[in-house]
């Protein structure tokens, strides 16, 4: 792992890009990592592009400006059209959609992005898992998985003691987000 | 041991509050520095702190009531932003020059126009003259640490202190942080023993008098004195907090200052990303340093003075136009100190910058840079009112 990792979250006012940005943040600063997670405020509305960011390095990153040149890129798919998603995003580095398409119907949509092209239906393993549409949990797993910011074995074993601090009193919500943490990270498709 | 955590600037700043337990918060919500208040509340409503806690509907009104229970001998606190805070403007004057030393947690956000939500320094410059203690963090634990420090400096010289960070960019932003435990948080800021009160027994007194130009300028002087000593007491109060966490603070950092030829005056976030830009010029050979402002009120206009009398050229940040056709708060004062104490020999520009959450960079640090280097080979100083990274 280099140094530092950056990454960049596009997602719509309300549905947990900066939610998504700041769990893991709490899964990389658990497996003893310096961690920044921050949203980029607009004139927020419900549903409109917002962007949130991390940094995650092995020594503290003193850094406050946004992220230009991530290393890796979380987005949903509904934005590809709206937003420069692949804007500064490192060849060497990756983008990682939320959809039901393979990475090869989804590169075409990326201005000649050469490098690696991600996706998972976290909307479905969502909905199959928890009956609703919260995609934060498999896209959090996936972008684990694809950059190994955090080690796998390591990262479940810790969703799994934070879910059951969160959902003490509701054990059958802590299996359904395990089950869609785990099948996340094994559906994530690349290419 | 302390306690390793991640923390947004305002959780950081609630849990300071938390752990310090104040008497009383009077407070009115304003972007980026609700979560404060909001955070606190449930603390109160939790009965995890025995504060009262006041909820009024101004910033006006909010300042007035920590006037008024600070006066009765209390603890008082509060949170705000912006416009909010000019909104105070005229009880910061009351509490200052009353020698309430109230706790006020500032969020830095741009004053309206246009409306904007974003970090600049234009409200606590506004502010500048009120008579506060004013400490600037660079980032969670800065904005944390400040708020431990704050009730002794304030307490020991009898002045309100005003703990400043930069709204959203350290507000909103999770960063790791060191707690220090709340044992050891309370016994360092100790218990609030005023000599005079409005409760206290058997000695009556009058709050907010009126002074008559036989005895007011006086009373300003007196002030005027507080401010001065305020300097010893933050040094003091740091070394002492630097004792029981290592962590070292004064009214200025220097950062790689030693041989430093070319360097930059910053207050702020902003420090952070200059100390990257800073690492990678030295890593060039370049001599360049930073001197970060922690305490703007008092000014420390000795320590950089010292700390910039060898440089061949500085430039002033200033997050905030004075609108005066010339410069920004931070330049005019540090040049004023520069002359004051003979030093003529740097040459110095000012550069307004970061205004309603321009995004400061890496890269923005380092045109300025490049316009210092510019000046030390040529000498010639050109325009020294600058503004970094605007179209125009």
């Amino acid at each position: 792992m280099n140094d530092t990792i950056e990454i960049r979250w596009h997602g719509r006012g309300g549905q947990g890009a900066k939610t998504a940005s700041l769990l893991l943040a709490d899964a990389a600063f658990n497996t003893g990592k310096y961690v920044q997670g921050f949203p980029e405020y607009g004139p927020e509305r419900m549903g409109a592009p917002i962007t949130a960011y991390n940094r995650i390095s092995t020594k503290r990153s003193t850094i406050h400006s946004n992220i230009y040149d991530p290393d890796y890129v979380v987005v949903d798919e509904t934005l590809l059209n709206a937003v420069d998603v692949t804007a500064g995003l490192k060849q060497d580095g990756a983008i990682v959609i939320n959809s039901g398409k393979s990475p090869q119907e989804i590169r075409p949509m990326l201005k000649g992005y050469k490098g690696r092209v991600c996706t998972i239906d976290a909307g479905k393993i969502s909905e199959q898992e928890l009956g609703k549409n919260f995609p934060n949990t498999p896209m959090l797993a996936a972008i684990v998985k694809v950059s190994g910011v955090v080690q796998a074995d390591e990262f479940v074993k810790d969703m799994e003691a934070s879910f059951q601090h969160k959902f003490a009193s509701k054990p059958q919500v802590i299996e359904g987000n395990m089950r869609a943490l785990k099948r996340s990270m094994e559906e994530v498709q690349e290419g | 041991m302390s306690i390793r955590e991640r923390l947004s600037g305002n959780e950081a700043i609630a849990y300071a509050m938390k752990q310090i337990n104040p008497d009383v918060m009077g407070a009115y919500p304003i972007t980026p520095s609700t979560e404060i208040p909001q955070y606190f509340s449930t603390y109160v409503d939790n009965g995890e702190v025995d504060t009262e806690f006041i909820a009024v509907e101004s910033e006006h009104s909010a300042m007035s009531t920590c006037i008024g229970a600070q006066a009765a001998g209390a603890r008082a606190i509060s949170a705000t932003s912006s416009c909010g805070l000019i909104y105070m403007a005229e009880m910061l004057y009351v509490a200052a020059s009353n020698r309430l030393p109230i706790t006020l947690a500032v969020c830095c956000r741009a004053l309206t126009g246009p409306i904007n939500i974003h970090n600049d320094h234009s409200d606590a410059m506004s502010v500048g003259d009120a008579g506060w203690v004013m400490l600037f963090a660079e980032n969670n634990q800065e904005a944390y640490d400040n708020y431990l420090q704050a009730m002794r400096i304030g307490e020991a010289v009898s002045l309100p202190v005003m703990i400043c960070q930069d709204g959203f960019i350290t507000s909103h932003a999770i960063e790791n942080i060191e707690l220090v435990e709340t044992e050891k948080v309370k016994e360092f800021v100790g218990t609030y023993k005023p000599e005079h009160y409005l409760l206290k027994k058997g000695e009556p007194m009058a709050v907010g008098a009126f002074g008559m130009p036989a005895y007011s300028m006086e009373s300003k002087r007196q002030q005027a004195q507080a401010m001065i000593d305020a300097k010893d007491v933050i040094r003091k109060v740091s070394d002492e907090f630097a004792r029981m966490t290592g962590r070292q603070y004064g009214l200025i950092e220097k950062y790689r200052m030693d041989d430093a030829e070319e360097a930059i005056v910053i207050i702020g976030s902003s420090a952070g990303t200059a100390r990257e830009c800073i690492d990678a010029l030295r890593a060039q050979g370049k001599k360049v340093g930073m001197v970060k402002v922690r305490s703007f009120r008092p000014f420390p206009a000795e320590d950089l003075v010292d700390a910039l009398k060898n440089v061949k050229v500085f430039a002033a940040m200033d997050k905030d136009d004075s609108c005066n056709a010339h410069c920004g708060p931070l330049y005019a004062e540090l040049c004023a100190a520069m002359y004051a104490a003979g030093v003529n020999g740097p040459k110095g520009i000012n550069y307004i910058y970061g205004l309603g959450g321009r995004d400061v960079t890496v890269d923005s640090i380092g045109r300025v840079f490049a316009g210092l280097e510019e000046i030390a080979a040529t000498g010639e100083v050109g325009e020294t009112y600058r503004f970094l990274d605007v179209r125009e």
